[in-house]
């Protein structure tokens, strides 16, 4: 124990230097926010790109542009959400307004952080709405994915930035649709992508910021006949790439949930812009 | 010790002043607090709006009287209009006195170019009632996060239109939602009845105080 201190001249002044870097960065964020943002899963840079998105945009146009942004690596696990649910006890079930989570399915089997196992702390968290996801990522200082940001970075494998092309590849992200839902998530952590970044199929689903801008069908969901003036302007997306069946099971199921929805299949992960939104 | 109570003194003192200085009013604005917000209001979403009238409130500003709430955008040629033509025309088969309890709200989509001009542009076109109107917008974030809240779709096209579910909602005076419906084409029957039942156990309160 005693050898820690010992610390070597020259990596003393490294030390120095680097507590010193870390210190100016500390009070830089200190100053940008008033709470210290938790340390957790790394945020990945993803460079941006014109990419074809399974939903076909109007006028003709095929392709959209992705601009540079970072995501994190992981999704977020329940250790860590539950770490922010104690530290914002206004998340807790039971506190969280009615208008933001669905009280029969928001963490239906919540408990203090310091009595999860090791096995499910690990886990992606489910049972969180769109507010709740928002909310932690909020809470890093980040916000969620849209879907075109995500879908970009799903489309990779480890070492392709677009591997939609190759059928093996289609049909093992298709596979773990398969696996009962009974059976729960592993955790988190499975082989990066080409950028660095993980669990983008396989292990959940996940929220995007823009869920209700997937205006896939006529909406089914409020059960009336009055479906004529539903949608205003063009009606409703066209999907393409129907051989890329995973992602359009992805786009129905965004498209049918409402913000307060949580299901134990759906989780998420945050991302963060370069520019900062003024 | 001597000096962490100096200190004290010295932090007591200047509380006195600050607190001496404060104006009354505001004290007791402090003092005379509303029932908290119940669970299921929408209110409970903090988000800054700006009316047609270049007037900023918050969501919850509007609580106290029922609201008939959507979404639109000013450029919107087709369904938009039908959309204050429906609350027009559901206005229209209320007495005067429960027309006076209900207030409108309208949320733009499009903050990039629904701007106060844009909005007062519309609200004078249509004839719009400025002390029961509120045409808003707000930051692009807060319409996404607002269009969730009530269940709305949209998504932003590259001609500039907006593709959006269409929907009009009643809230309570507390901000729950109470009557939703998605025909326009009319004044909504059972919409209607849920909006008079809800004028009719409102007290006035007018959206500009």
């Amino acid at each position: 124990m005693k050898r820690v201190h010992h610390v070597k001249a020259p990596y003393r002044l490294l030390f120095a230097a680097l507590l010193f870097a870390a210190q100016g960065h500390a009070e830089a964020q200190a100053r940008a926010q008033p709470q210290a943002i938790p340390q957790t899963a790394p945020y990945v840079p993803i460079p941006g790109g014109v990419f074809a998105s399974v939903i076909a945009s109007d006028a003709g146009a095929d392709d959209v542009k992705v601009d540079d942004f970072q995501l994190r690596s992981t999704p977020v696990t329940v250790a860590e959400f539950y770490a922010f649910v104690e530290r914002h006890p206004q998340w807790r079930p039971g506190n969280a307004p009615t208008v933001f989570v669905d009280t029969a399915s928001y963490l239906p089997e919540w408990k203090l952080q310091a009595v999860l196992d090791a096995a499910e702390a690990m886990r992606p968290v489910t049972q969180v709405s769109w507010f709740a996801a928002r909310a932690y990522c909020e809470h890093e200082n980040a916000r969620l994915p849209t879907w075109t940001e995500w879908e970009y970075v799903a489309a990779a494998d480890t070492t392709r930035r677009d591997a939609r092309g190759d059928a093996l590849w289609r049909a093992g992200i298709l596979s773990w649709t398969t696996r009962p839902a009974s059976a729960g998530a592993p955790a988190v952590g499975g082989a990066a992508n080409v950028y660095g970044v993980r669990d983008m199929h396989g292990l959940v689903w996940e929220w995007v910021d823009d869920f209700n801008a997937l205006l896939v069908d006529a909406d089914s969901r409020s059960g009336d006949d009055a479906d004529r003036l539903k949608f205003c302007g063009a009606g409703a997306i066209n999907l393409k790439g129907r051989q890329n069946y995973a992602t359009l099971m992805r786009v129905a199921l965004l498209s049918s949930l409402r913000a307060v929805d949580s299901t134990a299949s759906l989780g998420f992960r945050c991302a963060r812009s370069l520019v900062s939104s003024k | 010790m001597k000096t962490l109570s100096r200190w004290g003194r010295a932090a007591a003192v200047l509380a006195a002043v600050l607190s001496a200085g404060a104006p009354p009013a505001a004290a007791l604005q402090t003092a005379v607090q509303v029932a908290p917000l119940p669970r299921d209001s929408i209110y409970q979403l903090a988000v800054n709006l700006t009316d047609q009238q270049g007037r900023r409130l918050a969501l919850g500003d509007l609580r106290g009287a029922p609201v008939i709430v959507s979404m639109f955008y000013t450029s919107c040629q087709f369904v938009c209009p039908l959309l204050i033509d429906a609350i027009q025309a559901t206005e229209q088969k209320l007495t005067p006195a429960q027309r006076e309890r209900v207030n409108v709200l309208l949320l733009s989509f499009d903050p990039a170019h629904d701007t106060v001009a844009a909005l007062r542009k519309t609200a004078d076109e249509r004839h719009l009632d400025d002390t029961r109107w509120s045409l808003t917008r707000t930051d692009s974030a807060s319409v996404r996060k607002v269009a969730a809240l009530l269940d709305i779709q949209y998504r932003a096209l590259r001609n500039g239109e907006f593709n959006h579910s269409t929907v009009l909602l009643l809230l309570d005076a507390d901000g729950r939602i109470v009557a939703r419906t998605s025909d326009i084409s009319k004044a909504d029957p059972v919409f209607l009845k849920a909006v008079r039942s809800a004028a009719d156990g409102a007290a006035r309160r007018p959206l500009r105080r």
